[in-house]
């Protein structure tokens, strides 16, 4: 699970680059007025199933410090930090679903989300307002609200958007010894 | 060149291989010597295994690709499955055929020194091997260049430079020649040259383009098809042979001709490479079926359906990728947009969909300014299908593929499906109308882009590469399935690096370089054209050699000669 | 949307900071980041802001290269401060344990010093940060980057991760325009006017053809490194890696000096992260 081949390397690179893509551009405007869904986060969910936690922290850690460093040219650690631990707990659905072998129904896309709303929750509920607090002295209502904002929009971006890609992904899987030439 | 020392450095005996996925195997009982110095090309259609075969001499198969292997396969005396591919990398050198999937670093000198640095080589001890290096392949005044600032044919050089840089003793290319244009492609193959007269190592050489790669002369050809190998001889006995026909592989255009001109081709005329063909005995035939032709005359008379006055266009607001393109093209006509690596066709196709604004110019439709049109309204007219299909395709099944660009202009459903339908039958992908795509081969992925655009029925069709990478047979298909869309009135323009597919298909071509318009006329007249070659980095094509070789006095006559003979040949 | 084709402005200027190697700067960065980070002493952090202020001047980075960082900057400690403020308007008391009133604004709600101490220190610390950000950035080669996580003690494979995405990123950047305008062409709707439940649907169908054929890239280049040798060894050297000299030296010492200053500053002179004025 925590195995580092190049392939996963690679694969932290490149998503770190989609991540920060998305995370600039791809924003899917919510309901609610001046907030918007990052699509970014269910690119992480998506890439930590399939390379596991390393590589799912690295992207997030990777693709949103990059981010913040171009848009505001420094890092808010503790943001940065609490999208790392998400992308890592979005990995333990590496190996706990089939989508590598071309299903992802019912019991997977459960696994999938309950592991999705636990990294969400954690991350954005705990980890960002405990370091904003540590950090800045952010005042605790404040952070708290924040980070519940935070972690419902991104559960809603990383269930939609993560969900449907592994949809997808499984349709592009082929089974051993499946393909036959007529 | 070392050749015939009896001990083989690669060695193939009873060799298959089966891919994790797949239902038999994908190289069957494979036999294969190849001695110290050789240079041999691997030849086969699409989908007959030589990639997998290269995979397996460098370690990909079973590193990275899982599957079942029986028999053996030993280089430099050892078994292959003793080896990790990092050994086997010290041993083998692979170019790939994506040169920007291969260049991995932010620099051409940091690519170069890739290997080096995985060996913990001492940072001065790198740099002078890396500038040495890059002499041989004269990329040292380019180190420092990112690949955005690098050209097709230079990235191309730098992958080759850092596969050098560790002393291999095995090259192996796929397919080299993908995505370069003509001339970058010949000097390609005149390095691979050079560097194997000047060094005592193996090259092996995987390629679709044939005649191209026969533009230096090889130790052997191996043809490959479904698998095994059908043929292992010299070029010559290769060409004279049927074997070409027969995998659908495409033979070279003299040898096409001659054939024409009922010439029987042997091995004494020595037909391997156009350099060396004697064709005392066959002059006369040549002349004489050169002399029967009576060119037709086909000249579009129809309005002009899109026309561009003066554009110019830049990325950056610095450099101008465009300037000053003045092109007049008639309904129904097709014209193939050719030029070197970077001279601005695509751009120029992104101008004419709306996907990027010209800085000025007017672009016209039937006379009518289209500038203020959006994209979506010039989607209506003008259909692009781009170079990469994965770049297009974004359903899982086909049906849902095609149908995509009608669901979003909320056509009906009951309207949808005829449509739907219609399309893939001519498209040829009826038989699949319920698969899932990945199901699907590169050349097939490409004809349900192609398809998902027809089905908007634009009047104008912008193909960008279409053949890229496809071996003959698809190729035809494809470019006969244009031709009968084409018959139905629908303007198509090709962008091509494929100088045969200008030739055989398109009266008409365009020429581009360093973003101006250096051309506009007939195929046969750019391919014979000294200058316009040079400029826009094209080759002169091999009938125009033949026509020196028989004693024809005007090549670009004869070669437009060729071109009607094929087309009453298609039309008959 | 703008196409950089490389992700920083990096400007090739000939200044001290510049001719610093990359590894000392990401050392810098991070030490005076830390520095401002522990401590919540005004003295502390404007000292620290003043410096990289400084440094910021000299290496000669141009206004028109950090406008819109700067913007950005502003807008986020602006509403933080505004929000912050009134969510909790006595913070400041909580934390200092006594109350100055400037002003009774209305209902419940004063302006107190210590309220106001807190938000301006709180907002330096922001601000004091980001012309460190910008000099590490725009002043190293992003060649040089990977060598210097490297070279802080981060393993180099996660190093490389980040110099592939500086290496790629251009290229998905421009993947992805190709994509959604090709989309568009089909008829694609991506303006606001969809409705909210197709805008989900309408991101993938640009997303799904990007993420898919960088699936296949990904293949494609681990394959072209695995047969280059990428991961073999525990180590490995790096072609750009600008090596330390005296002026390294003394630029890591400094802040090494600034980063314990600033810690013993909290521990023997505040006795706690705050400074206290009010008692
Ligand atoms: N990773 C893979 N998993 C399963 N099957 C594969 C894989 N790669 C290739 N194949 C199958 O093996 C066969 C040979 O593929 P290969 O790429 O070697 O052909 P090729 O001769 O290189 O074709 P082309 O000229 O188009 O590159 C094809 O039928 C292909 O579908
Ligand atoms: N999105 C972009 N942003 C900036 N520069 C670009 C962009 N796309 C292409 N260019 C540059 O514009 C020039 C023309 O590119 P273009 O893709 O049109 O060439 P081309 O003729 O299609 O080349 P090829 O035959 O290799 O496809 C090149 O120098 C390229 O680097
Ligand atoms: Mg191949
Ligand atoms: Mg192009």
């Amino acid at each position: 699970m925590f195995k580092i081949t190049t392939k996963t390397i690679v694969a932290i690179g490149l998503g770190a680059a989609i991540f920060m893509l998305l995370f600039m551009y791809v924003k899917v405007p919510s309901p609610i007025p001046e907030t918007s869904f990052q699509t970014a986060y269910g690119l992480s969910a998506f890439f930590a199933t399939l390379f596991g936690p390393i590589a799912g922290a690295l992207i997030s850690f990777i693709g949103h410090a990059l981010n913040d460093a171009v848009q505001y040219g420094s890092v808010w650690w503790s943001w940065v930090i609490a999208s790392g631990v998400s992308g890592f707990i979005f990995g333990f659905a590496f190996n706990r679903t089939k989508v590598e072998d071309g299903v992802f129904d019912g019991k997977d896309i459960l696994t999938f989300n309950i592991i999705q709303i636990i990294g969400n929750v954690v991350s954005w509920v705990v980890v960002a307002p405990v370091l904003d607090i540590l950090i800045y002295q952010e005042p605790v209502n404040l952070v708290f609200t924040q980070g519940l904002a935070a972690a419902g929009m991104n559960i809603i971006s990383a269930g939609v958007i993560g969900t449907l890609l592994l949809v997808a992904y499984a349709a592009t899987r082929t089974k051993k010894g499946s393909l036959k030439k007529k | 060149m070392v050749l015939m020392d009896k001990k083989a450095i690669i060695e193939f005996d009873h060799f298959s291989f089966q891919y994790y996925s797949q239902a038999e195997p994908t190289l069957h009982d494979i036999n294969l010597k190849i001695y110290p110095g050789e240079k041999i090309l691997i030849v086969g259609p699409s989908g007959s295994g030589k990639s997998t075969l290269g995979h397996c001499i460098n370690g990909l198969i079973p590193f990275s690709y899982k599957g079942e292997i029986t028999g053996s396969l030993t280089i430099k005396g050892q078994d292959t499955r003793e080896l990790n591919i990092f050994e086997l990398s010290k041993k083998v050198g692979t170019v790939l055929q994506d040169s920007d999937g291969q260049f991995v670093g932010l620099t051409a000198g940091e690519d170069i020194a890739f290997a080096l640095e995985n060996d913990c080589v001492r940072q001065d001890v790198m740099h002078e091997r890396v500038r040495k290096v890059a002499q041989m392949v004269d990329m040292d005044t380019l180190l420092k260049s990112s690949p955005f600032e690098l050209s097709g044919g230079q990235k191309q050089r730098t992958s080759l430079a850092g596969v050098m840089i560790d002393e291999v003793d095995i090259l192996l290319f796929d397919e080299p020649l993908a995505n370069l244009d003509p001339a970058t492609g010949k000097r390609a193959i005149e390095i691979i040259n050079d560097i194997h007269c000047n060094s005592t190592k193996t090259v092996l050489i995987i390629e679709h383009r044939l005649e191209d790669v026969l533009h230096r002369d090889v130790t052997r050809v191996i043809v490959l098809d479904e698998g095994r190998i059908i043929a292992d001889m010299d070029a010559h006995s290769l060409v004279c042979s049927d074997l070409l026909r027969k995998t659908g592989i495409r033979e070279p255009l003299y040898i096409t001709a001659l054939k024409y001109a009922g010439v029987k081709v042997t091995c004494d005329m020595q037909p391997g490479y156009i350099e060396t063909l004697k064709t005392d005995s066959a002059g006369e035939a040549v002349r004489s079926w050169y002399k029967a032709i009576h060119p037709e005359k086909r000249i579009n008379t129809n309005p002009s359906i899109i026309k561009m006055e003066q554009v110019s266009f830049s990325y950056d607001g610095i450099r101008k990728v465009l300037q000053d393109i003045n092109i007049d093209i008639r309904e129904g006509e097709m014209v193939s947009l050719v030029g070197k690596n970077g001279a601005g066709k695509s751009t120029l196709s992104k101008l004419l969909c709306g996907f990027e604004k010209e800085d000025d110019g007017i672009i016209r439709y039937f006379g009518e300014d289209i500038r203020e049109k959006t994209i979506k309204e010039r989607a209506e007219i003008i259909g692009l299908v781009m170079q990469n299909p994965n770049q297009m395709i974004s359903k899982a099944m086909i049906y849902d593929e095609v149908a995509l660009g009608l669901r979003l202009r909320s056509v009906p459903e009951e309207e949808i499906k005829p449509r739907v339908e219609k399309v893939l039958k001519i498209c040829g992908l009826e038989p699949f109308i319920d698969w899932p795509i990945s199901a699907l081969s590169y050349g097939q992925k490409k004809r349900v882009t192609i398809a998902s655009i027809l089905v908007l029925d634009p009047k104008i069709l912008i193909l960008d590469e279409p053949t890229a990478g496809q071996d003959y047979r698809h190729y035809t298909d494809i470019m006969e399935f244009l031709v009968e869309i084409n018959k139905l009135g629908v303007t198509i323009i090709l962008i091509t690096h494929d100088m045969h597919l200008m030739l055989e298909y398109t009266p008409r071509a365009i020429v581009l370089s360093e973003g101006k318009l250096i051309a506009d006329t007939a195929a046969s007249v750019v391919l014979t054209d000294e200058q316009v070659i040079e400029e826009a980095n094209l080759k002169e094509t091999s009938l125009f050699a033949l026509a020196q070789h028989t004693g024809i006095a005007n090549g670009t006559a004869f070669v437009q000669g060729f071109i009607d003979y094929e087309r009453e040949l298609k039309n008959r | 949307m703008s196409l950089k084709m490389k992700l920083f402005s990096y400007n090739i200027v000939d200044t001290f900071v510049h001719r610093l190697s990359g590894l000392t700067k990401l050392l810098c960065f991070l030490l005076l980041t830390f520095a401002v980070m522990y401590s919540y002493d005004l003295r502390v952090i404007l000292f620290v802001m003043l410096f990289s202020f400084i440094v910021l001047y000299i290496s000669k980075i141009k206004f028109s290269q950090i406008r819109t960082m700067v913007i950005y900057v502003l807008i986020f400690v602006i509403t933080n401060a505004i929000i912050s403020f009134f969510f909790s308007p006595e913070f400041g008391v909580e934390i200092y344990g006594t109350r100055h009133e400037i002003a009774h604004l209305f209902g419940k709600v004063y302006l107190t010093q210590e309220q106001l101490l807190y938000q301006v220190t709180k907002l330096f610390k922001y601000v004091s940060v980001i012309p460190l950000g910008m000099i590490f950035l725009l002043t190293t080669n992003p060649s040089e980057f990977a060598s210097s996580i490297n070279g802080v003690g981060v393993h180099y494979k996660a190093a490389y991760a980040v110099a592939l995405t500086l290496r790629y990123f251009p290229d998905i950047q421009r993947d992805y325009r190709d994509i959604s305008l090709a989309q568009q062409a089909r008829g694609l709707d991506l303006s606001r006017k969809a409705k909210f439940t197709d805008r989900f649907k309408n991101a993938l169908l640009i997303i799904i053809p990007l993420i898919f054929s960088t699936l296949d890239r990904i293949d494609l280049i681990s394959n072209a490194m695995d047969l280059r040798g990428f991961g073999k060894g525990k180590k490995r050297t790096w072609y750009t890696f600008k090596k330390l000299d005296k002026q390294d030296i003394l630029a890591i010492v400094l802040s090494a000096l600034i980063f314990i200053g600033s810690l013993c500053v909290s521990a023997f002179v505040n006795h706690s992260r705050f400074y206290n004025p009010f008692i």
